[in-house]
């Protein structure tokens, strides 16, 4: 929690490709708990929005109720943010892109507001494939009602109440990627290095990107016993694989040994490295990224990196064969079709 | 036996089994009598089912161009076995019953004031088509057939509908005239003479047209601008979409792509649905939803944030009997209060009432422009009777003129030359409505968070007290403004002397008016006032104020239209009488005048008409 944001910033930072400096993606001061994964999340969504480059006014921020979807005002000042209702959020978003396809839209929401009240409107977003970044702010927990179990708290976790959880969990990036995600990728907010590329490669995606990320409830789950706390998580993670994510029309400055990495090439021509050798996993083959995470599960480990990437999937636009135009643009000229249509309207009904 | 005797003048009930391809005879005789310039009103009372069960489609012809539902039934023309000694019992005296006698009727069917007329209509399929499939739909051809002799109406008129129907389907084209003809001759053959109800020429529909006034509104969002539909399949509001769809391939193609200039979701719920439309409409486009009672429950959280944040919304609500597996296919207005004050805290909608598939287009079209004025819902109240049967009603027009109000919106040069700071929730104008902008607009100003109600007027995170109450007083001040907006009230009727009005709205208006005009021409002067939107005008609460009783007609069982009228007009309740009507069939003007003349003995007002059989036509 802090009250005051220093004004300095270190002067060696220069601005990026668009201009535009870090302070730009900045946002409110945060009112989340101290030591809060939440902060370290919207940090790396600030930080992954400044390398792309993005214009900050071009995103759109949307998010339900709950802890994680107040973190909206807390990052990227400069962009227009709807904190909607309880579980919502991807009805919100659906209708925010459809109305302008030309803005990038970043949806984030919490495990309450997933996947209990929100469950159906994740599922149907997903398959959808609305084109958004969806990140989970995980944390087995509510907690802005002080705690509960959340229905992605692992069976027989043991958060600050002290009663073990008794219900099965749900795993939010097996059914993403069941249900037609394009991109899917589970991190953990204590992993920069991990997680600030993983966000730059989901932004980059056409289509669902869904990030489930590990984010401890340092006040209601950080305990011993809860399989979402700090260093339950530091000790039983293990990633798919490294990767590099470089994008469109920036040049490859790191070099690679044969045979040693694979490419998958995003719609925006920008490209995922990832580096073999370090996991076996096929990250274009849904259902090895369904086993691998069963596996995992099974040996009491959590299954992070980027887990599934469809690089040929469709949106929801293309579903529907709507114009490349902004609907919101639009005018009469467009839209109305006249008095004289609507005179052979009538005949047709006399 | 006096046989009933009329011209231009009847009502005609067809008892069909569901699902047996009679819709479409029942509708070629429906057109063919608006073809012949007489005004005709079918209503079609259909089950919650594809196939089996019973429906009626009934059929009034009205030279005096009063369209709504009559009640009672001078001719039927019995095809349901099930229902069949039902719909003989339900005949008027000196009514005709018109069926298949290729079977015998049984003994039950032994009324000595009732005209009886077989058609061997499953023999004469038999022996004349092939295909046991087309056997049964052109028995309902053949009955047509028959109906054009017995009514002496224009046979050209019908060969000519079924010719214009199929003349890209060739193939059906010949069998369909085939069992027209045959019917006609089979009439003219063993029934001269029998019918003494007459179908004449008229010239009394001028340029109207037939259409169901879901069609209207789903082109009423089309010339709207409309562009995002979120929407959850639902009776009787599904045909809305289905018409914005087709209406956008046909109107809505972009030339050089093919691309529709349109995005139709169907979502998971209704909850999904206005969500949609609320984040297409925060995002600058023109969005609706249409739904009906069940779907307006689940819509609730959702409408209050959208009245609490200010975004404009239009939602569809075509009323029926609820809930799910109440009567989902029956008509009712019995949503009025659910939708005025829907959701959460203090609330309040604006509803319009539209009363014809013209008004269904104009209202629809408007509530775009209403919506982005105000920010923030709007609902039409529709109904199944309106939505889903065909009107004769005044053909569509649109002013090439007209652009939309996209209303209180600021672009980032406007922005950028303003000398104050903006607030999104800042009242400059003194009026309620605030300026607004689009996400994208700029990455200098313009960018905020929106929430529900705990925010200053700059949008900025506030949970003080008195911000809080100063806002909800700007909401209740946008209110006040929007009443100038919507459409004011019809006077009906208004004699100097009349100290009873009558209100209604929306479809209650048919069978209302039909009334009006008996009760003053029996001379008692009743006055009558339709309502087309709320909040209310000053006009309602002065009609209210100039009479001393005021009978509220409306089509639900408590009386919502007169208890918003009570709680936003502060009348003592004393002075409203509910008139209600709530089995979900259509008004019928019969009817109408029995309860409304019970009311008005109430209201100390004596009427010595007959009830009943005099009809509104007398």
């Amino acid at each position: 929690m802090t009250f005051f944001r220093p004004g300095f910033r270190h002067p060696d930072l220069p601005p990026n490709e668009a201009g535009y400096e870090l302070r730009d993606y900045e946002g409110g001061i945060s009112t989340l708990c101290a030591g809060c994964g939440h902060d370290s999340v919207n940090a790396a969504i600030i930080r992954a929005c400044f390398e792309l480059a993005i214009e900050p006014h071009k995103v759109v921020k949307l998010s339900g109720i709950g802890c994680s979807s107040k973190s909206p005002a807390y990052f990227l000042g400069k962009s227009h943010g709807f904190n909607s209702v309880h579980g919502r959020m991807p009805s919100i978003a659906t209708g925010a892109n459809m109305a302008n396809r030309d803005l990038i839209y970043l949806g984030v929401s919490g495990d309450g507001d997933t996947a209990s009240i929100g469950m159906g409107q994740f599922a149907h977003a997903v398959r959808r494939n609305l084109n958004m970044v969806y990140i989970v702010m995980n944390n087995g927990c509510y907690g802005l009602t002080k705690g509960q179990y959340s229905a992605t708290a692992d069976k027989g976790s043991i958060g600050k109440k002290g009663e073990p959880n008794q219900l099965e969990s749900i795993d939010l990036c097996e059914i993403a990627i069941q249900l037609g995600a394009g991109f899917v990728g589970r991190s953990f907010s204590g992993d920069k290095q991990q997680l600030v590329p993983m966000l730059k490669a989901a932004l980059s995606y056409e289509g669902m990107s869904f990030v489930d990320v590990i984010s401890p409830c340092v006040t209601f789950n950080n305990t011993p016993g809860s399989t979402k706390s700090y260093h339950w998580v530091r000790e039983h993670r293990e990633a798919t694989n490294t990767f590099d994510f470089v994008p469109f029309r920036q040049e490859i400055t790191t070099e690679y040994a044969e045979g040693k990495t694979e490419a998958v090439t995003l719609h925006d021509e920008s490209v995922i490295y990832l580096h073999k050798g370090d996991g076996n996993l096929q990250i274009t083959d849904r259902r090895q990224a369904m086993d691998a995470l069963e596996e995992h599960k099974r040996k009491g480990l959590i299954l992070t990196g980027i887990l599934y990437v469809d690089p040929e999937g469709e949106d929801t636009h293309v579903i529907l064969h709507t114009t490349k135009r902004a609907l919101n643009a639009l005018g009469e000229k467009d839209l109305c079709p006249g008095n004289d249509a609507l005179a052979d309207i009538n005949d047709r009904f006399r | 036996m006096k046989r009933i005797s009329s011209v231009n003048d009847c009502v005609i009930r067809f008892a069909n089994v569901n699902g047996s391809g009679s819709a479409s005879a029942n509708n070629l005789f429906a057109k063919a009598v608006f073809r012949m310039g007489v005004p005709v009103s079918p209503k079609n009372i259909f089950p919650s089912n594809i196939q089996g069960l019973p429906t009626w489609y009934e059929v009034r012809v009205n030279d005096q161009g009063y369209i709504g539902r009559r009640g009672d039934v001078d001719m039927v023309v019995a095809m349901n076995g099930q229902t069949m000694l039902r719909d003989y019992m339900d005949l008027l005296s000196g009514g005709y019953f018109i069926y298949d006698s290729s079977r015998q009727l049984a003994d039950d069917f032994n009324r000595e004031d009732v005209i009886e007329i077989g058609l061997p209509l499953t023999s004469m399929c038999n022996g004349a088509f092939e295909n046991p499939r087309m056997r049964s739909l052109l028995k309902n051809i053949i009955y047509v057939g028959a109906l054009a002799f017995l009514l002496d109406m224009e046979f050209s008129v019908l060969t000519e509908s079924v010719e214009k129907q199929f003349r890209k389907k060739t193939k059906l084209m010949e069998p369909n005239l085939k069992a027209l003809h045959m019917g006609y001759e089979y009439a003219r053959e063993q029934y001269p003479d029998v019918c003494q109800l007459k179908i004449e020429r008229r010239d009394k529909v001028g340029d109207a047209i037939m259409m169901d006034g879901n069609t209207a509104t789903g082109l009423g969002a089309i010339y709207g601008g409309a562009t995002v539909v979120g929407w959850y399949p639902i009776t009787p509001s599904t045909s809305v979409i289905e018409a914005f769809g087709k209406y956008a391939d046909q109107l809505r193609v972009e030339k050089e792509t093919g691309r529709i200039k349109a995005a139709i979701v169907q979502a998971e719920d209704e909850l999904a649905a206005l969500g949609i439309v609320i984040g297409a409409t925060w995002n600058g486009a023109r969005a609706f939803t249409a739904t009906s009672g069940p779907g307006v429950s689940l819509m609730n959280e959702f409408l209050g944030l959208a009245y609490y944040a200010e975004i404009p919304v239009v939602l569809v609500d075509v009323q029926r009997a609820g809930p799910s597996t109440g009567l989902p296919t029956r008509t009712q207005q019995s949503d009025v209060l659910s939708c005025a004050y829907a959701s959460h805290g203090d609330t309040q909608h604006v509803l319009l009432f539209p009363a014809s598939p013209y008004e269904c287009f104009e209202m629809t079209a408007d509530a775009f422009d209403l919506a982005d004025r105000l920010q923030t819902p709007v609902i039409v109240l529709s109904d199944l009777d309106l939505g889903m049967n065909d009107h004769l009603s005044p053909p569509l027009v649109w002013d090439d003129s007209r652009t939309y109000d996209r209303g209180k919106v600021l672009n980032e040069e406007q922005l950028l030359g303003l000398q104050e700071r903006w607030g999104r929730y800042l009242d400059v104008d003194g009026d309620g409505i605030c300026y607004r902008t689009y996400p994208g607009t700029s990455d200098k100003a313009g960018a905020y968070f929106t929430r529900g109600s705990a925010h200053d007027e700059y949008s900025v995170y506030s949970e003080d007290a008195q911000t809080y109450e100063k806002n909800m007083q700007r909401l209740q001040r946008k209110m006040e403004t929007a009443v100038s907006m919507l459409p004011a009230p019809e006077i009906f009727c208004e004699n100097e002397g009349g100290r009873i009005g009558v209100i209604y709205f929306g479809t209650s208006s048919h069978a209302a008016e039909e009334c009006l005009d008996r009760l003053n021409r029996e001379g008692i002067p009743v006055n009558g006032l339709r309502v087309r939107a709320f909040p209310f005008h000053q006009q309602v609460s002065d009609f209210i104020d100039r009479h001393d009783k005021v009978l509220v007609l409306e089509q639900n069982r408590d009386g919502q239209l007169r208890t918003l009228l009570i709680n936003e007009c502060e009348v003592v309740p004393q002075k409203l009488i509910s008139v209600v009507h709530y089995d979900g069939l259509p008004l019928a003007s019969r009817t109408v005048y029995s309860m409304l003349a019970d009311a008005l003995q109430k209201a100390g007002q004596h009427v010595s008409g007959d009830d009943r059989n005099q009809g509104g036509a007398a």
